[in-house]
């Protein structure tokens, strides 16, 4: 069946395709179809064209539109061939509008009209035609227009009709919902047409409709659960089965209705149970289908009620996908698993040296999956590992929008998970660093006040020293180049406020660097402005703590290019600034109180009752009266305007009560009579510790890292980074460890002795994997070259793999862009015009398997001989060698008779150019 | 749902597109150039899908064309890699043994397959046969009406002319 006749366009057309797959840049292959654009601009105008000749017009601006130029040109051309009797025409018409033109575009106003007339017409074909451009082309505005006809074509006698207006009322749906609710009666009779093809139709927008309802269709859960029974013993017609399995689109269909039905809801859960237990007993994981299935059980199974019996056979569904060792299951089974942990969180338990391989894996999608699964996963007790995991990650990739979700994600554990302040602040030092641009300035607004407020607890020393360490960092840190706005802004008033508040540095030397900053982003205004109010205040706190206040020289000029700055803001902090300077200590105590950032601010007194008997006497004396609400309101906003910062930051919600600290943990470690004072010294001194260390993320010192376990232990530990033990699991030797691995799934540890072989065994994971995947992972790494791939469908040989890295190296010059050179004639040919070559055909194509000569007979002939003993190869061998040569899959016959075709046609396709011809499905 | 659905060569030239959802001319060669940037240059042996702007990306690889379908965070992927098997291997069977050469010159051909098994970014037709019943209904009825130059010779005549 099928085509087979000939590519049926004009040699013109022909040459276009064939040059653009010549073009050996972006650059030329634009100039062609920009000089095709010229020519069919003029040749569409011109009067009286033959429609054939229109049809190929219209085809050849498809095909412009195709290659991302722009056609519009030919649209009105497109529309009114959508308007011709002839059925070939009309949907070449209706193709080139559905594909040109996008929902809103102005045109189609003028198609409504054609589209009510072909859906009435007697011939399906026409109304499948116009269904197909009405689920395309049809908005909000014209859905009236069609809506009735649609309906009635429900129940048209031909099933393709009955199926494309099922799917046209979805896509109503999708537009405006409202316009198609009041039909839900008509999808649910049509859920028992005889034919499978509009059932399985009608199972999309019932989805639909259930997502929004699920209340209004619990009735239909039996009929649901009775059809997928039907289908799942193969009670369909056979052309539904693909590849052996029973009708597996629909199958999926039903179960994830099935899941949003069940949801919550133990009765119509119950209902469920055996078909989806048969499914899943039935399923064959060999097959991608029968995992699509089976993948889709297990987001049904932990969706619905939850049934022990069905976990059960989901979990196991879960171990066999991860230990696949295809990316694609491996990358299913996490995302399983993520959605099973939301019933049981201890399946992810035994899965977890799994879990660690996928995170380590090369393939960067699986990785994102993990961290997924991570994300959902993570409590206090894991929570740093986690944490430091992501912004490990974060650093390392350059996708932006990625970057941005994992950096939010990172904030989102932190704030609600973080062990400490202290390591709160470190987190989020690190993410501004490396992703400042990209997260949310609230989240410089919270830390600023987190360090403002501290501990929220009466423990003013753990809050200062929380400060100090603040301070440290920032003044480490602010020398790094192309650090982000945001980051800059928070590091700024950290040091204003607290910079000098220990002692440890002196208020010249935190002015300097405050100098610095501003100066360094001399372009930032927001940064510069928080500088100089950073520089007043530590400026009046020397004032006021009664010491004299040299200000450098830096500062002062600083101060006075910012008095002539052209945005008034910093004009007015820098005359500020001037102004406060040269005030007496005690009114600088006054203005810029030390540490009050966190004070209440005085409520203001609203009715200002204090001026009654002024207004009062005012009023007497014939003044007008002061009214309007709304007046009144603007004037205090202005009065409030100074404030506008303390405001703004309460605005933002974060949850300000104390962390959750695993409170055994600390116990464990210290002595139980330690006061809370000491505790904090204690953590103070190794965070200290930690400060003096380099702050790329990763490189926790030992010492830090004992620090994390501590906390982290006790509490049942399922996810341990596998740094942090460095110490002790070198020495650990392998087979000791592998017991080790077998136990821990057992989960019988004693608290106690827990720590070291939990902490373990990802390490020993680690290396396992490193010494098991090792291999694999640097050559992946390299980067694709050699190596053939095992795809049992797609023909992908060992040669052509090859043929892959060299293709990159010479660009591609041969006719149809298709040219990696093969075997040895690449190095010579690859330089030559393929179409010289094609005039001497005969002598220089030496390789090729495709016929020389116009003349079938001899083509056949021809191509025995050369090719006959790769036919052989093929037979026997379905990967081919790496040393063959063949050009061609298997269907060599076919193949050959299509380039006879093409070349007779006048294009030539080179022979080099082998995949061109090369069957899709090998 | 799938959002679009692109055919690009190894090389990274567009064979077929095909947008579910409304993307400008600009957007849509953004969005060509940068998927193509990032499908061909993946590793064999990796999955076959890539997460992009929020949307996740399945694709496969056959001879030297990649398939590739948009979809949703929270649709199946595995079943999308089937729902692309089964438009290559019904185009398979229209064109007896399908090569990329059919789908260059014949790229509407593949549109017209391709609007029998996907409508509106949704599985229509699962069953091979009828799609197969309904294309070749339509090129019948092309036939009857003598449109379409069948023969070689016809073509020739018609190139040379």
């Amino acid at each position: 069946m099928g085509s087979q006749g000939g590519f049926g366009q004009s040699k013109e057309f022909l040459d276009l395709v064939k040059s653009i797959g010549e073009s050996r840049s972006k650059a030329e292959e634009d100039r062609i179809v920009l000089r095709e654009i010229e020519t069919l601009r003029r040749r569409i105008t011109e009067p009286d064209i033959p429609k054939r000749k229109m049809k190929e017009y219209i085809i050849r601006l498809v095909y412009i539109e195709m290659l991302g130029h722009d056609a519009s040109f030919g649209y009105i051309h497109a529309v009114k061939m959508t308007h011709d009797d002839s059925l070939l025409l009309k949907r070449t018409g209706y193709l080139a509008v559905t594909l040109f033109l996008n929902e809103d575009h102005d045109l189609i106003i003028l198609i409504v009209n054609t589209i009510q007339k072909d859906l009435k017409s007697d011939n399906f074909l026409v109304v499948c035609a116009a269904l197909n451009a009405v689920c395309k082309l049809i908005n909000d505005e014209t859905i009236p227009a069609v809506l009735q006809q649609v309906v009635e074509l429900l129940y048209h006698p031909k099933e393709a009709v009955r199926k494309k207006a099922v799917m046209a009322l979805h896509r109503f749906y999708q537009r405006s919902p409202s316009s198609v609710t009041h039909l839900v009666t008509n999808f649910r009779k049509k859920l028992c047409d005889n034919d499978p093809g509009v059932m399985g139709a009608t199972l999309c927008p019932l989805f639909d409709l259930i997502m929004i309802d699920v209340n209004s269709h619990k009735d239909l859960v039996g009929s649901f659960v009775s059809i997928l029974k039907q289908v799942a013993e193969r009670r369909l017609p056979k052309s539904y089965d693909y590849h052996q399995t029973p009708a597996p689109f629909i199958q999926i269909k039903l179960l994830k209705i099935l899941a949003l039905l069940g949801s919550g809801d133990k009765q119509s859960s119950e209902q469920m149970y055996t078909i989806i237990g048969d499914i899943m007993r039935r399923s064959d994981t060999t097959s991608n289908i029968g995992n699509a299935i089976l993948y889709e059980c297990i987001c049904c199974v932990s969706s619905i009620h939850p049934s022990p019996k069905l976990f059960g056979a989901a979990a196991d569904a879960i171990a066999k996908l991860l230990k696949s060792d295809v990316h694609n299951l491996r990358y299913m089974g996490i995302d399983a698993l993520g959605r099973l942990i939301r019933i049981n969180p201890e399946v992810a338990e035994q899965h977890q040296l799994a879990v660690i391989d996928c995170l380590e894996d090369p393939d960067d999608t699986l990785k994102r999956k993990t961290f997924e699964l991570l994300y959902k996963m993570t409590k206090s007790s894991n929570v740093e590992v986690i944490v430091d995991r992501m912004i490990e990650y974060m650093i390392s990739i350059n996708d932006n929008h990625y970057k941005t979700e994992i950096a939010s994600r990172c904030v989102e554990l932190a704030e609600q998970f973080a062990p400490s302040n202290r390591w709160f602040i470190q987190t989020m030092n690190k993410v501004f660093q490396h992703a400042g641009d990209l997260v949310n300035p609230k989240v410089a607004h919270n830390l600023m006040r987190l360090i403002a407020e501290g501990f929220g607890e009466d423990d003013d020393t753990a809050d200062s020293q929380l400060r100090s360490s603040a301070v440290e960092s920032y003044l480490r840190i602010m020398g790094e180049p192309k650090l982000p706005s945001t980051f800059l802004q928070v590091i700024c008033w950290v040091l204003g406020e607290y910079g000098t508040a220990d002692g440890k540095y002196s208020a010249s030397y935190i002015g300097g660097k405050l100098c610095d900053v501003a100066e360094a982003h001399s372009s930032d205004d927001t940064v510069k402005a928080y500088a100089v109010t950073a520089l007043m205040k530590v400026c009046s706190y020397e004032k006021a703590a009664g010491r004299k206040l040299d200000m450098l020289s830096e500062c002062q000029s600083l101060i006075e290019s910012l008095s002539a700055s052209h945005s008034t803001d910093l004009q007015q902090r820098a005359y500020e600034l001037k102004a406060i300077i040269s005030l007496d200590g005690i009114a600088m105590e006054n203005i810029m109180p030390l540490d009050a950032s966190c004070e209440d601010i005085e409520v203001i007194d609203k009715s200002l009752s204090f001026l009654n008997s002024y207004v009062q006497k005012s009023l007497e004396e014939g003044a007008k009266p002061y009214l309007t609400e709304h007046e009144r309101s603007r004037t205090r906003n202005i009065s409030n305007f100074r404030n506008h910062d303390h405001h703004d930051a309460s605005t933002h919600s974060l949850r300000f009560e104390a962390y959750e600290v695993p409170k055994p943990v600390i116990s464990a470690r210290l002595p139980p009579t330690a006061s809370l004072t000491e505790l904090a010294a204690v953590r103070e001194q190794s965070y200290q510790r930690e400060v003096h260390r380099s702050p790329s993320v990763g490189s926790l010192s030992d010492k830090g890292s004992q620090e994390l376990r501590l906390r982290l232990d006790g509490v049942q530990k399922k996810w341990g980074r596998p740094t942090y033990s460095s110490a002790a699991s070198p020495s650990t030797s392998d087979s000791e460890s592998h017991t080790v691995n077998g136990t821990g799934k057992g989960k019988s540890f004693e608290p106690s002795s827990r720590r070291q072989p939990e902490v373990e065994i990802p390490e020993e994971k680690q290396k396992l994997a490193a010494s098991l995947f090792g291999g694999t992972t640097s050559k992946s790494e390299k980067k694709q070259s050699g190596g053939g791939i095992k795809g049992s469908k797609a023909t992908r040989s060992t040669a052509d793999q090859t043929r892959a890295t060299t293709a990159v190296v010479h660009p591609p010059v041969d006719l149809l862009d298709f040219g990696e050179p093969s075997g040895a004639a690449s190095g010579s040919s690859s330089t030559v015009d393929p179409f010289k070559q094609l005039e001497g055909l005969v002598d220089t194509n030496q390789y090729s398997n495709v016929s020389k000569d116009p003349d079938l007979l001899s083509l056949y002939s021809d191509a025995a001989s050369t090719s006959g003993q790769n036919q052989n190869q093929e037979t026997g061998n379905l990967s081919h060698g790496s040393g063959n040569r063949t050009t061609k899959g298997p269907n060599l016959k076919d193949a050959l008779g299509k380039d006879a075709l093409v070349r007779q046609m006048g294009v030539t396709p080179a022979t080099q150019n082998p995949n061109l011809f090369k069957d899709l499905l090998g | 749902m799938i959002h679009f659905v692109l055919l690009i060569s190894r090389q990274g030239k567009v064979r077929l597109t095909k947008w579910y959802s409304p993307y400008s001319q600009k957007e849509r060669s953004k969005v060509i150039r940068e998927l193509s940037g990032m499908i061909l240059t993946r590793g064999p042996k990796l999955s076959n899908f890539v997460e992009w702007r929020g949307f996740k990306v399945v694709y496969k690889r056959y001879a030297s064309l990649y398939f590739c379908m948009c979809i949703n965070q929270e649709d199946n992927e595995l079943e999308i890699l089937e729902i692309i098997h089964h438009f290559v291997e019904i185009l398979d069977r229209y064109f007896g043994s399908v090569c990329e050469l059919d789908l260059i010159f014949n790229f509407h051909k593949a549109y017209y397959i391709l609007d029998e098994i996907l409508i509106a970014g949704e599985l229509q037709e699962s069953s091979k046969k009828t799609v197969a019943r309904l294309v070749s209904a339509q090129d019948s009825l092309v036939d009857a009406a003598k449109e379409e130059a069948n023969s070689i010779s016809n073509i020739i005549a018609q190139a040379t002319k």
